[in-house]
C-alpha cells in the first residue's frame, strides 16, 4: 500500500548491476577472468538440482532474518539484534528437540519451531521494553544483547548439552529433521528442507499483517510519525514492544529452522552467526518489502552458494563474492547519490532541448 | 526607463510538467517596499527561491543593478547583496546572538575571531536601523520577534541591500509587527529595497509601495498599493469574491461543555500551566489569545490526554477526563485540530483515506476482528473528501502530496465528522490560503451553531476577534483576563497578551 513499486525497483537493480561491475573491475585488475567466474557462480548456484536445493535452503534464514529486520524498521527501529535472535532461536529449537525427543514427529517439530521463535521474540522484546519505557537506543541494546546471548549459548551448550571433551550438542532425532529423505532424494542429497515453504508462508503472513491488520497499521503509523500516532490514540509503547517481539520471533524462527533442517545440532562458536547481518543487507536491498525480500534473498543466497564454486573451478578467491555483496549494499546505501545524478542528468537534457529549440 | 535594483524577466520554472512559475516579470526599485501577494502554492516561494539562488530558473533572466546574473547558488546571491529572512529562522539556539550573526562570516584578527570588532559593527547597524537586539543573549532565551531581528541583522551584517522577507509576521504579536514595520520603513529609507511575501492584506496596505499579485504561477497584476482597496487585492489573489463576514446564529449557551479547574501542567520540569480555570459552554466559541509559549500547547495537550496533569481536573459534560489516555478522551467527545498539522495531525506518507480513519481505524466499520476493511475505509474516505471539499485526485493519494489547505481540511473532516461535544482548534488556519481559511472558519462556526463547544487557540488576533464569542487571554500559564470581542481592538488585546495590562478575571 505504501510502496511505490515500479520506481522503487530502479535503485536495487542499478545497485546490483553496479555491484557486479565493481566485482568485475577488481577481478580484471588482479588478473582473473570475470566472465568465467560469473559463469562459474551461476553454475554453482543454479547449475543442477543439488545447487538449486542448496541455494533455496540458504534463502530460508536470509528471508526470515530480513523480515525480522523489516518489521522493526517499519516501526522506526534499527534492530541489529538479528544474529543474537537467530542464535537463541536455533538454541531453543535444539534444546526442545533434545529434551522432548519422545514426542511424535509433527508435535516435536512444531514445538521446537515455536520454542525457537519465542526465544528470539522474547530476547528482542527486552530491547523493545527498554526503548519504550526508558528511551534506550535499540541500536546499542541489540548489539549488546547479541553478545550476551552468544556467551550464554556457548556456556549452555558446553556445560549442559555437549558431552565430555566435545563442543557440540548431540544430534537431534532423525524424525525432527526438516531435511526429509524424500527431499534429499529429489534434490540430489542437498540440505533443502521444508523450512523453505514455511519461510514463504511467513512472507505471505507478514505482507498480510502490514497491509490488512490493525496491528500492522499501528506499527507503520508509529514508525512514520510517533507524535501523530500518540495524538490519534495509538498506544505507542505497546506498539513498539509488539514490533520488536515480532521482529525477534521471525529471526528466531530462522534460527530454529536452520537448527532442525540444516545443522541438526548446536556448537560452541566464537562469532555471532553471519546470517543475521546478511538478513539486514537483504532487507535493505529489498527496501523492506516482503515480496522484494524473497528476490533479494535469492540473489544473496545464489552469490553465497555460487561463490563457493568460484574457488573450486579457478584460483580466484571466493572472497570476491563478499566484495560484490558489500558493493551492492554500498550502492543501495548511496541511493541519494543516484537520485541526484538521475535528477541532474534529466534537467540537463531538458535544458539542452529547450535551448536547441530556441536556436531554430 | 527607470533603473531597477532587481529585474526578473519572463521567469519560468518548471518541475516536471508542472509550471510553478509561468513567464513572471517583476521589477524592484531602489528604496522601495514591494509586496508579493498570493495564496499558498501560487508560486511566491519558488520565485524568491530563484532570486536567492536556491533554485535555477528553467527560462528567463535575472538582472541585478542592470546586469544579467547567473544565480546558481545562495552564496552568489549573498555576494550580490541579497539577504533573505526566512519564515522559519535559521539560528542556532545554543549560540549567542552575536555568534549567530557572525557565523560563517567571522572577522578575524591573527586567526582569532575578533568579537569586539563584530560587536561594534553590529551596534552601529542596530542604531542606524533601530534594531533592538541584545547581542550577548543566547538565541534560545530571546523572543520570536527578537530572533527575527537577529535574522535581519545577519543580512545587514553581510552588507545586503536587497531584503526578501518570507511571511515575516506569521508568529509575531501586534506590537512586534508594528516594530517590524518600522524596521522595514527604516530599511527602505536608507536606500535598501525590500520584497515582502505575505497573504495579509492589512500589512500590505500599511507598508508596501507596490504589490505584485501572483495566482497559479502567473502575475495577475502589479498595482500601486495606495490606489487599491483591500477587497480588490483579495479578489485578485483568489480570483473570486471573498466573503469576509461570518454568520453567527443565536445559540443556547446554558450548558457547560468543558470545565477545567485549578489545572496545573508541567513540561520539562517547568510549570507551564498554573492553576488555570476555564469553561466552555455549548454553542460558544471561546478564543484563547496569547503569545506563543505561554502554556497554550500544554493546556491542549493536558485536555486531550497527551500530557500528564499535575493537579486539577478536566470535565467534559460533567465526566472527569483527567489523566485518561488520548483515545478514551477522544471517544468521550473531544475533537482536536492540532497546532502542527504535518507532524501531529497527519501521517504524511499515509493515504488521505487512512488519515481520515486515524482515530477510528480500531473500530467498526473501519476494522473488525483485528483486520482492516480497506473497502470501507476508502469508501468513507471518498465520502468525506466530497463533503468537505478536499481537493485531491483520489482517496488513495498520499496526504503529503496535498497542499497545506487541503491537508488541514483532511484534519477538519476527521475531527468534525466524529461529532465531538467539544472541538479544540489550535491555529486552525496557520499557513493556509484565503479560500481554505474561509472554509475552515465556516466549519468552526457551523459546529458552534449546532450547539457544540469550541475552544479556539490562535496567534492570529483577527481570527480570534472574528470567531470568538468570548476571549480569554493567557499569559505565563494563567488566564489573565477575559474580554468581549465586540468591544476590543487588536491593539488592546495585544497589550494584554504581552502581560502589560492584566484585567481582573470576572466572577
Amino acid at each position: 500500500m505504501h510502496t511505490k513499486s515500479l520506481k522503487g525497483l530502479t535503485i536495487p537493480l542499478v545497485s546490483v548491476l553496479a555491484g557486479f561491475i565493481v566485482g568485475a573491475i577488481l577481478m580484471l585488475i588482479f588478473g582473473y577472468d570475470p566472465l568465467q567466474n560469473y559463469q562459474n557462480l551461476l553454475v554453482g548456484s543454479f547449475g543442477g538440482v543439488y545447487s538449486i536445493g542448496e541455494t533455496l535452503r540458504n534463502m530460508i534464514s536470509l528471508i526470515l532474518t530480513a523480515l525480522g529486520f523489516a518489521v522493526a524498521s517499519k516501526a522506526g527501529f534499527f534492530n541489529i539484534g538479528g544474529p543474537g535472535q537467530y542464535l537463541i532461536g536455533w538454541f531453543g529449537a535444539i534444546v526442545f528437540t533434545l529434551k522432548f525427543s519422545y514426542l511424535p514427529a509433527i508435535i516435536l517439530i512444531i514445538g521446537a519451531l515455536l520454542c525457537g521463535a519465542l526465544a528470539g521474540g522474547l530476547w528482542s522484546m527486552v530491547a523493545g521494553i527498554l526503548r519504550a519505557y526508558f528511551g534506550t537506543s535499540e541500536v546499542i541494546t541489540t548489539i549488546m544483547l547479541n553478545y550476551i546471548v552468544l556467551y550464554i549459548v556457548n556456556f549452555a551448550v558446553k556445560s549442559w548439552l555437549a558431552g565430555k571433551g566435545s563442543d557440540s550438542s548431540p544430534n537431534i532425532a532423525a524424525k525432527a529433521n526438516l531435511n526429509t529423505p524424500f527431499l534429499q532424494r529429489i534434490t540430489d542429497n542437498s540440505t533443502f528442507n521444508w523450512g523453505f515453504f514455511i519461510a514463504l508462508a511467513v512472507v505471505g503472513l507478514v505482507w498480510f499483517y502490514f497491509n490488512k491488520t490493525k496491528s500492522g497499521f499501528e506499527i507503520q503509523a508509529v514508525g512514520l510519525n510517533e507524535s501523530a500516532s500518540q495524538y490519534a490514540g495509538v498506544n505507542v509503547k505497546k506498539t513498539i514492544i509488539t514490533a520488536m517481539l515480532i521482529s525477534g520471533l521471525l529471526a528466531g524462527l530462522g534460527g530454529a529452522i536452520d537448527g532442525l533442517g540444516n545443522f541438526q545440532n548446536i556448537s560452541v562458536s566464537n562469532n555471532l552467526p553471519n546470517v543475521g547481518y546478511n538478513g539486514m543487507a537483504v532487507a535493505l536491498l529489498a527496501a523492506e518489502n516482503p515480496i522484494g525480500i524473497v528476490f533479494a534473498a535469492l540473489l544473496f543466497s545464489a552469490l553465497q552458494i555460487g561463490g563457493l564454486s568460484i574457488s573450486v573451478y579457478s584460483n580466484t578467491p571466493s572472497e570476491i563474492v563478499d566484495i560484490v555483496i558489500a558493493s551492492i549494499i554500498f550502492f543501495v546505501g548511496i541511493k541519494y547519490a543516484f537520485e541526484l545524478i538521475a535528477k541532474k542528468g534529466w534537467f540537463k537534457r531538458k535544458n539542452r532541448e529547450e535551448k536547441g529549440g530556441a536556436e531554430k | 526607463m527607470e533603473d531597477y535594483v532587481v529585474e526578473m524577466r519572463h521567469i519560468t520554472k518548471q518541475f516536471g510538467s508542472y509550471k510553478a512559475n509561468n513567464d513572471i516579470s517583476l521589477q524592484l526599485k531602489k528604496g522601495e517596499i514591494l509586496a508579493l501577494l498570493g495564496e499558498n502554492g501560487a508560486g511566491k516561494s519558488t520565485l524568491m527561491g530563484m532570486l536567492s539562488g536556491l533554485l535555477e530558473p528553467t527560462d528567463g533572466e535575472i538582472l541585478i543593478n542592470g546586469k544579467s546574473v547567473k544565480m546558481d547558488n545562495p552564496r552568489n546571491a549573498k555576494k550580490l547583496g541579497i539577504g533573505m529572512v526566512h519564515q522559519h529562522f535559521m539560528l542556532i539556539p545554543a549560540f549567542s546572538v552575536l555568534e549567530n550573526i557572525i557565523l560563517g562570516d567571522e572577522p578575524t584578527k591573527a586567526t582569532r575571531i575578533d568579537y569586539r570588532k563584530a560587536a561594534n559593527d553590529i551596534e552601529k547597524l542596530a542604531e542606524k536601523y533601530h534594531l533592538d537586539i541584545d547581542v550577548n543573549a543566547k538565541v534560545r532565551d530571546i523572543t520570536v520577534g527578537m530572533q527575527q531581528r537577529v535574522e535581519i541583522m545577519k543580512a545587514l551584517y553581510r552588507k545586503a541591500n536587497i531584503f526578501i522577507f518570507d511571511e515575516p509576521t506569521a508568529a509575531l504579536t501586534p506590537q512586534e509587527i508594528e516594530q517590524l514595520i518600522k524596521i522595514l520603513r527604516a530599511l527602505a529609507a536608507e536606500g535598501n529595497s525590500v520584497i515582502f511575501i505575505t497573504h495579509k492584506l492589512k500589512e500590505i496596505k500599511e507598508v508596501a509601495d507596490r504589490c505584485v499579485v501572483i495566482r497559479m504561477g502567473k502575475v495577475v497584476e502589479t498595482v500601486q498599493v495606495a490606489e487599491t482597496k483591500e477587497e480588490t487585492l483579495a479578489e485578485m489573489m483568489v480570483g473570486r469574491k471573498i466573503n469576509f463576514a461570518v454568520e453567527k446564529e443565536e445559540t443556547d449557551k446554558s450548558k457547560t461543555v468543558l470545565a477545567v479547574s485549578n489545572l496545573s501542567v508541567e513540561a520539562h520540569a517547568l510549570l507551564k500551566v498554573k492553576d488555570l480555570n476555564l469553561i466552555v459552554h455549548s454553542g460558544e466559541i471561546v478564543g484563547v489569545a496569547g503569545v506563543d509559549g505561554n502554556g497554550q500547547s500544554e493546556l491542549i495537550e493536558a485536555i486531550t490526554g497527551l500530557r500528564k496533569i499535575k493537579k486539577g481536573s478536566v470535565e467534559l459534560k460533567g465526566k472527569a477526563l483527567q489523566n485518561l489516555n488520548a483515545r478514551k478522551i477522544s471517544e468521550a467527545g473531544i475533537g482536536c485540530i492540532p497546532e502542527d498539522r504535518q507532524n501531529v495531525g497527519l501521517i504524511l506518507p499515509f493515504t488521505i483515506a487512512e488519515n481520515l480513519v486515524l482515530k477510528s481505524y480500531h473500530k467498526k466499520p473501519a476494522s473488525q476482528h483485528g483486520l482492516l476493511n480497506y473497502k470501507k475505509i476508502n469508501e468513507m474516505g471518498r465520502q468525506l473528501i466530497k463533503s468537505f471539499d478536499i481537493r485531491s485526485q483520489s482517496e488513495k493519494e498520499l496526504a503529503g502530496d496535498l497542499s497545506g489547505g487541503n491537508q488541514q481540511k483532511v484534519i477538519v473532516a476527521r475531527e468534525i465528522s466524529a461529532s465531538p461535544d467539544l472541538l479544540i482548534a489550535a491555529n486552525p488556519t496557520r499557513g493556509v490560503d484565503i479560500g481554505a481559511i474561509e472554509y475552515i472558519h465556516e466549519k468552526i462556526i457551523e459546529q458552534r451553531n449546532a450547539g457544540r463547544g469550541v475552544l479556539l487557540i490562535s496567534f492570529e488576533l483577527d481570527e480570534i476577534l472574528k470567531l470568538s464569542d468570548r476571549i480569554v487571554v493567557m499569559h505565563e500559564g494563567q488566564i489573565v483576563g477575559e474580554i468581549d470581542p465586540r468591544h476590543t481592538s487588536s491593539e488592546e488585546l495585544g497589550l494584554m497578551m504581552a502581560g502589560k495590562a492584566p484585567i481582573e478575571q470576572e466572577g
